[in-house]
């Protein structure tokens, strides 16, 4: 594990048309990241994630993505992800080729990745038009021992997988509390795992099956304190209800989705000073 | 006839509610869904299990969250698992008594579509897709379906079948092997449809006191069938719209509150 800023992490992991998974199922969405990728103008991703959320539609709408993999692309609660849509629908700012999964599909390939194994496996689910999209990502298969009809994912292997966490301690080890999802999968399948923190201490105080990733499984770790914001971090700020509400009339439209990036994440050097200029941190 | 002293809303909430029995085990969606299930744990059901697909099993929010995922559903929650366990242990497993599921049409077999309006390939309305529905609607005993109705969300056609109810209808579902039982009752903001019995066609079978049959049909993209014996919903009981609007009170007040992040100087 190295301790690495987050500008240094992004730039030295994260390379145009690379695949890329930003995990964290509601809780612990890794914005800071996300927003430095933003900053560094990468091309061409691959974006993989269970729910896109605003994080991903920030990241489509500056440009950033060729290809999407999924499996719910709401803004959870509100509606549409409005810069997802404009570039499903329209194209916009350049079109996106969609890779799509039910949740229990892509945590399944997440699984596989994770495993080593070639295929995912599950119960093929009743007849729907899911599969006819799908296309080879799912294939189906008769179970040798009972005859049931099974249902095969290829695995999900990002070349980086970057969540966000609670803590890291003195030798590099990282704990994850709360609303965990898929990130444990996520990690593990990736190639190279970067991990954001909201703070170092020398000792983490976790329960024995607790969700720690050991320091040799992380390529690298940045400290970024209010890291999750505007999910947030279970222990340490709440999610921000009010900001998921307010993104919906912010992203509806192109010019003033465009202003706000602009001035919120490419005109000011990092996540803390977006905190400020949002008036969350003092 | 005066004018009753609840909204559609709130008749088609406690109407949800109503249908869910004390100690069921449910997999419950955000929204309506969300303050139908808390509203009959707070009323005649406080054994309900509730269980959110971000792995939070049998959680008591104070407030209802506005996202499946909010920290009240994790601090509240008996456990907290991984959220390949909640699809694979509780739902694949067969642990769900009821799913709740709501989309942006449904035919009159109660199959769903969330994915896209229009052409998948070239879509007027892109939906945010399938989540946990697909397997909701299969391994779930039985699914509650919420949706307002409309002669465009009721549809003689659907544009994307994303989820199952009773497929083409007859003995379609059953010999498709899906291990739960299908859609049991489609709440709407008219009244309630339920399958018939033999064919599995959604049948209007009550209506809210204010609704006529005539507006009933009006909404809905097929010829609509009435039950024989239609049914007409009691109105909500003052006990019930007492801890609904609480419900909403609080969580307005939560959802409203600032956040301070407390930066390292």
């Amino acid at each position: 594990m190295q301790l690495l800023s987050l500008r240094e992490a992004i730039s030295t992991y994260v390379k145009d048309g690379g695949s890329l998974a930003l995990e964290g199922f509601t809780h612990l969405i890794p914005f800071a990241a996300g927003h430095e990728i933003i900053r560094q103008q990468r091309r061409g991703l691959h974006l993989i994630r269970m729910t896109p959320d605003l994080v991903y539609d920030q990241l489509i709408g500056m440009g950033c993505a060729a290809r999407l993999t999924f499996s719910w692309g709401g803004n959870p609660g509100v509606g549409s992800l409005h810069r997802l849509r404009d570039a499903v629908e329209h194209g916009w700012p350049q079109p996106l080729a969609l890779g799509e999964f039910t949740h229990a599909e892509m945590a399944v390939a997440y699984q596989a990745g994770a495993s080593g194994l070639p295929c995912g496996l599950m119960p093929l689910h009743a007849a729907t038009d899911l599969t006819s999209v799908q296309g080879d990502r799912l294939q189906a298969l008769r179970c040798p021992f009972s005859g049931t009809a099974l249902a095969l994912v290829p695995p999900l292997t990002p070349d980086v997988t970057i969540l966000h966490a609670q803590q890291i301690d003195a030798r590099g080890n990282v704990l994850i509390r709360g609303i965990i999802g898929a990130a444990k999968e996520a990690a593990m399948a990736a190639r190279q795992l970067l991990v954001t923190v909201e703070e170092q201490v020398e000792t983490l105080q976790a329960d024995m099956n607790a969700l720690i990733l050991p320091s040799w499984i992380v390529t690298a770790a940045s400290i970024v304190p209010g890291g999750a914001y505007p999910s947030y971090a279970q222990g340490y700020y709440p999610r921000d209800n009010a900001f998921y509400l307010a993104w919906d009339e912010i992203a509806r439209d192109r010019g003033a989705f465009t202003a706000w990036m602009e001035r919120h994440v490419l005109e000011v050097p990092d996540h803390a000073a977006l905190l400020r200029a949002l008036g969350v941190a003092a | 006839m005066s004018a009753p002293d609840y909204s559609r809303d709130e008749i088609m909430t406690v109407t949800a509610a109503r249908q869910l029995r004390n100690g069921a085990v449910c997999f419950v969606g955000i929204g309506l869904p969300s303050a139908a299930c808390n509203l009959a744990r707070l009323t005649h059901a406080p054994d309900l299990v509730l269980i959110y697909e971000s792995g939070t099993v049998g959680t008591r929010p104070v407030a209802l969250p506005l996202s499946i995922g909010d920290g009240e559903l994790a601090e509240t929650a008996t456990c907290i698992v991984p959220l390949p366990e909640i699809f694979a242990h509780y739902l694949q497993r067969g642990r769900i008594d009821v799913g709740f599921l709501g989309a942006a049409q449904i035919d009159r077999f109660g199959n769903l579509n969330s994915t896209v309006i229009g052409d998948y390939a070239q879509p007027k309305v892109r939906l945010p897709g399938a989540g946990g529905a697909p397997e909701i609607a299969t391994y779930a005993r039985e699914v509650l379906v919420v949706m307002k109705q409309s002669a465009r969300s009721f549809v003689a056609r659907l544009d994307f079948r994303t989820s199952c109810g009773y497929l083409e209808g007859g003995g379609a579902r059953r010999a498709s092997h899906a291990p739960g039982a299908g859609p049991k009752a489609v709440i709407t903001d008219f009244g309630v449809l339920r399958p018939n019995s033999t064919t599995h066609e959604l049948e209007l079978a009550a209506l809210y006191p204010e609704v006529s049959v005539e507006a009933a049909r009006a909404a809905t993209g097929w010829p609509l069938r009435v039950a024989e014996a239609l049914e007409i919903v009691p109105p909500p009981h003052p006990a019930e719209l007492e801890v609904l609007r609480d419900l909403h009170a609080r969580t307005q007040a939560a959802h409203a509150c600032p956040v301070h992040i407390k930066l390292p100087s």
